[in-house]
């Protein structure tokens, strides 16, 4: 029974290809490896939990080429940032 | 005003020689006075594509040492009488030339031509430097898959560093009906993904292998990528052409269909 549904479920590979290369070039444009990703994300992680709490483990960094929009910065690699707050208050 | 533009993708296989011989030679059926280069030392490959392999006196490395002029190492063309062909060395070595060379003699041929298009190794070492640093604009070749599309992101990263004002895109080998049961990336995929302004694309066309087996580069011929390289060639010249349509899948009805047709025309 799963392989049946598991052929309905299957990704396509044209998208598999196409999310593999995101991942990919964002590493490549900024030559730099996941590992050192992973370690800009714990400092970043450090420096703001002096000020506040925030859920490590759920947040997210990413360096995306676009860039925001509004700030007319096309092209131009962005460092992107989610950080969850749980608690605003100093500790 | 002439434009130097060279061909390049990272990646070799993905068809550099194949754009640069149909787009020299459909810029020379415009009317433009064209030369391509081929800048491939010690794997010359432009000379077979053109069909002009047994004209071959002079080529590059002879030119840039001072063996010969720059005249005698240009090949006249079969079909185009103002399209050139500079062959690129045989038995020399990537380190035979070095950019300050290219540079100054490319700029005595922009004295006699339109375009000057250049035929790019594959990689991104020393062969690739000669080849960029006279250039002012670049096309960029890939095919829809990975591994291409991760060497020309490179490329055009190396590209930009160099500080090119134009690197226009052309997506090789595009199956559409691979991308329509979704096992290939789409060309706005490959556009997205690449994010410089896309120039054309061409369909994978059993013609270009029978093309390069005849040594006759098959733009502006009644073929799909006779259409599409012309479409590029337009383009190039700042002319606006509207999209091509893809090639219809061949399926067991359109290939009856086809055989019917050819019958009637008979």
């Amino acid at each position: 029974m799963k392989n049946i549904f598991s052929v309905f479920k299957r990704k396509k590979s044209g998208e598999v290809a196409k999310d593999r290369l995101k991942i990919l070039l964002i590493s490549d444009r900024v030559n730099c490896s996941p590992e050192v990703m992973e370690r800009i994300k714990t400092d970043i992680a450090d420096v703001i939990s002096k000020y506040m709490k925030i859920d490590v483990n759920s947040m997210e960094i990413q360096i995306s080429k676009t860039g925001m929009k509004s700030m007319n910065t096309s092209k131009t690699p962005t460092l992107y940032a989610n950080i969850p707050i749980l608690d605003l208050r100093n500790k | 005003m002439s434009e130097v533009i060279v061909v390049t993708s990272g990646k070799g296989g993905v068809g550099k020689t194949t754009t640069s011989a149909n787009v020299g030679t459909g810029l020379a059926s415009l009317g433009k006075k064209v030369v391509l280069i081929d800048t491939d030392i010690g794997l010359r490959n432009l000379d077979v594509v053109m069909g002009l392999e047994n004209r071959i006196v002079y080529n590059l490395v002879d030119v840039v040492e001072g063996n010969c002029r720059i005249k005698q190492a240009l090949i006249k063309d079969k079909r185009y009488p103002s399209l050139y062909l500079m062959p690129s060395a045989q038995t020399r070595d990537k380190s035979s030339v070095n950019p300050g060379q290219m540079i100054k003699m490319i700029a005595t041929l922009k004295e006699q031509f339109d375009y000057i298009i250049l035929d790019c190794p594959a990689g991104i070492e020393q062969g690739f430097q000669n080849a960029i640093a006279a250039a002012d604009r670049a096309i960029v070749v890939t095919t829809p898959e990975v591994s291409a599309i991760r060497d020309a992101d490179r490329i055009i990263g190396l590209l930009e560093a160099n500080e090119f004002a134009k690197i226009d895109l052309v997506v090789n080998r595009v199956r559409n009906d691979l991308i329509k049961r979704g096992d290939m990336m789409s060309i706005d995929d490959v556009v997205d993904i690449l994010s410089i302004p896309l120039l054309g694309f061409v369909p994978d066309d059993e013609n270009v292998v029978i093309a390069t087996n005849q040594g006759e580069p098959l733009v502006g011929s009644n073929t799909y990528a006779g259409i599409a390289y012309m479409n590029i060639t337009k383009r190039v010249t700042g002319i606006e052409v509207p999209p091509m349509e893809f090639p219809k899948t061949v399926t067991f009805w359109t290939r009856f269909s086809g055989i019917f047709k050819k019958k009637q025309e008979v």
